[in-house]
């Protein structure tokens, strides 16, 4: 684009300029602003230094039990998501005639995702007279508590969110099919089993893509509201009080706006923490082929 | 030797059909009884594990459409529609001069500019959310669908920028190159020859932003006080707390049709939501 002002493209990124400085750079700065300040909204914030952390890290048995169900739910849940999105592309992958329809049926509770509708349906099934139990009771199961025992409740979002591994599966499947199929031709003349194949060339060619659909799940989990909001109103015993629940309460319950942005800066930072060493780590084990575009 | 290899390949074949066929059919019981459930009387809601109704019956969607509220479900829906048809168009738009900008163009502080694209793609909201609701509660917003439209005006879901980016890197600029030869400006340029070659991209965007929009619980939640403007999320989450022992049979015919919108789109248009969601990926 020869003649032109080498500000020309100012024009067309400043939809986005203007929205990234109001309702992303303003907003990040002022939530770390308002996480040293005591605002309820009535009178203007009240600057009182590290209280927030401080009353946070030593005297908050509510954060404690919410950090710690936050990272047990994450914990559980992206891994078991991501194998089975994994394990399912895997086997679409062989060339299937079926393959669309597949694809599509187990991508369709993923497209209905975070809707209020399913967390509806997730809170019926796994009643006491629910579906589940139904179930299980004809294999001769003995009926789950699924949402009087603390032990259990977790397990219904994580079964819930795991139901819904169809982006991820949908992602790992277009990885697989752009992996080179001469490749596989070439080692099975030399006498590589299936597994050989999978493990040491379509698993280090997809590595990128499971990086990414870690990164992306793992930040998703991190901020689950609807489903334990829904489903199990964070009880029982706030065994499902996940944070996102905690400063949504803070905020907009108690209106305590700087202690529930100081929540949200510790979650952000955990966030952070784990995103960094997962990339740093990715140099030692993502594999990235040469860029073939320029 | 030939005929056993052969042999053997159908039998893995076959079970893995199998396998994905009865996998499959656990995936999508839930939502198949789910329907069969909104038929059913409150009496049979719990009674077996079959999501044959043994009456039929549409009491669940009657009762369920009049709400406790002096208002049906079908105004829920009217707000609904509000807030996405505006939200959808402005995405489309702003995503698209926003994605041409980064992929066309050269300017100053460009890769800066870009690695926030990024970064806001990683970004939690929570952390952004209460400064957020502050800013709106200033303007005096609240109550209104303008939180609800105005960020995405401003192409603030930067998965949508980086999506349309990535799909405009993998369309050659021949055609482009050849307009702006003829004398077309590069607005002109994108207009007649950019958009058209976009177009599946813009339309996976839209459909994307509609889903998201229909899903979306926390924006209302916080953002939405007054009855009359609630939208669907919002009604149902209502109907939950208001019903005492749970009318469950109006509650789920109230969820079938609050599905019912997503999943039409979705086997409508399916192919562009996989392509879409391919491309973020596995271009990146």
């Amino acid at each position: 684009m020869g003649g032109d002002s080498k500000y020309l493209g100012y024009f067309y990124v400043a939809p986005y300029v203007a929205g990234l400085l109001l309702f992303t750079a303003f907003p990040f700065a002022a939530s770390f602003y308002l996480s040293f300040t005591d605002y309820d909204l009535l009178s203007s914030p009240r600057w009182t230094g590290l209280d927030n952390y401080t009353k946070l890290f030593t005297r908050d048995r509510t954060f404690d039990r919410s950090l710690q169900v936050t990272l047990l739910y994450v914990f559980l849940t992206v891994p078991i998501k991501l194998a089975f999105a994994l394990l399912i592309a895997v086997i679409l992958n062989y060339r299937l005639k079926a393959i669309n329809f597949f694809r599509t049926a187990y991508y369709v509770p993923s497209i209905l995702g975070g809707s209020i509708a399913i967390a509806v349906l997730w809170r019926y099934i796994f009643a006491e007279a629910g579906l589940v139990n139904m179930i299980i009771g004809v294999v001769g199961i003995e009926p789950i508590n699924w949402f009087g025992d603390p032990d259990n409740a977790l397990i219904t979002i994580t079964l819930l969110r795991c139901w819904q591994f169809g982006s991820a599966m949908v992602i790992f499947l277009a990885a697989l099919q752009s992996v080179d199929k001469s490749l596989y031709e070439a080692a099975s003349i030399d006498g590589a089993n299936q597994w050989h194949l999978f493990r040491y060339i379509t698993l280090p060619l997809i590595t990128p893509v499971i990086f990414f659909n870690l990164i992306m799940q793992t930040v998703q989990a991190f901020q689950e509201f609807n489903g334990p909001y829904i489903i199990t109103e964070g009880g029982p015993l706030k065994s499902t009080y996940l944070l996102p629940l905690y400063i949504y309460d803070k905020a907009f319950k108690s209106f305590d706006m700087g202690y529930a942005s100081a929540i949200a800066w510790v979650l952000f930072a955990i966030i952070m923490v784990l995103t960094l060493v997962a990339f740093w780590s990715s140099k030692k084990w993502v594999y990235y082929a040469g860029d073939k575009r320029s | 030797m030939e005929i056993k290899l052969r042999r053997r390949s159908r039998l893995s074949s076959a079970i893995r059909y199998a396998v994905l066929l009865i996998f499959g059919l656990i995936m999508l019981y839930p939502l198949i009884w789910l329907i069969g459930a909104s038929f059913k009387t409150n009496a049979e809601i719990f009674s077996s594990p079959s999501f044959w109704p043994d009456n039929p019956t549409l009491s669940g969607y009657i009762q369920g459409w009049q709400t406790s509220t002096p208002y049906t479900f079908g105004r829920f829906f009217w707000n609904t529609f509000l807030i996405i048809t505006p939200k959808v168009i402005g995405t489309a738009i702003s995503c698209t001069l926003v994605a041409y900008g980064f992929a066309r163009f050269e300017f100053p502080g460009k890769r800066i500019l870009f690695a926030t694209v990024i970064a806001t793609l990683l970004l939690p909201n929570v952390v952004t959310r209460i400064p957020q609701y502050l800013l709106f509660r200033d303007i005096g917003w609240l109550d209104s669908f303008l939180p609800l439209w105005v960020p995405s005006a401003v192409a603030g879901d930067a998965f949508f920028v980086f999506m349309l980016i990535q799909f405009l890197r993998a369309i050659p600029r021949d055609m482009e190159e050849a307009a702006r030869v003829d004398g077309a400006n590069t607005l002109q340029t994108l207009v007649y020859i950019v958009v058209p070659m976009l177009m599946p991209a813009i339309i996976s965007v839209c459909l994307f932003q509609f889903m998201w929009t229909m899903n979306d619980f926390l924006g209302p939640l916080i953002y939405i006080s007054s009855v009359d403007k609630y939208p669907v999320s919002l009604a149902l989450k209502l109907s939950i707390d208001t019903t005492e022992a749970f009318d469950w049979n109006q509650i789920l015919a109230m969820s079938v049709l609050a599905l019912a919108p997503s999943l039409a789109v979705f086997f409508l248009a399916q192919k562009y939501f996989i392509e879409g969601i391919s491309t973020g990926g596995v271009k990146g």
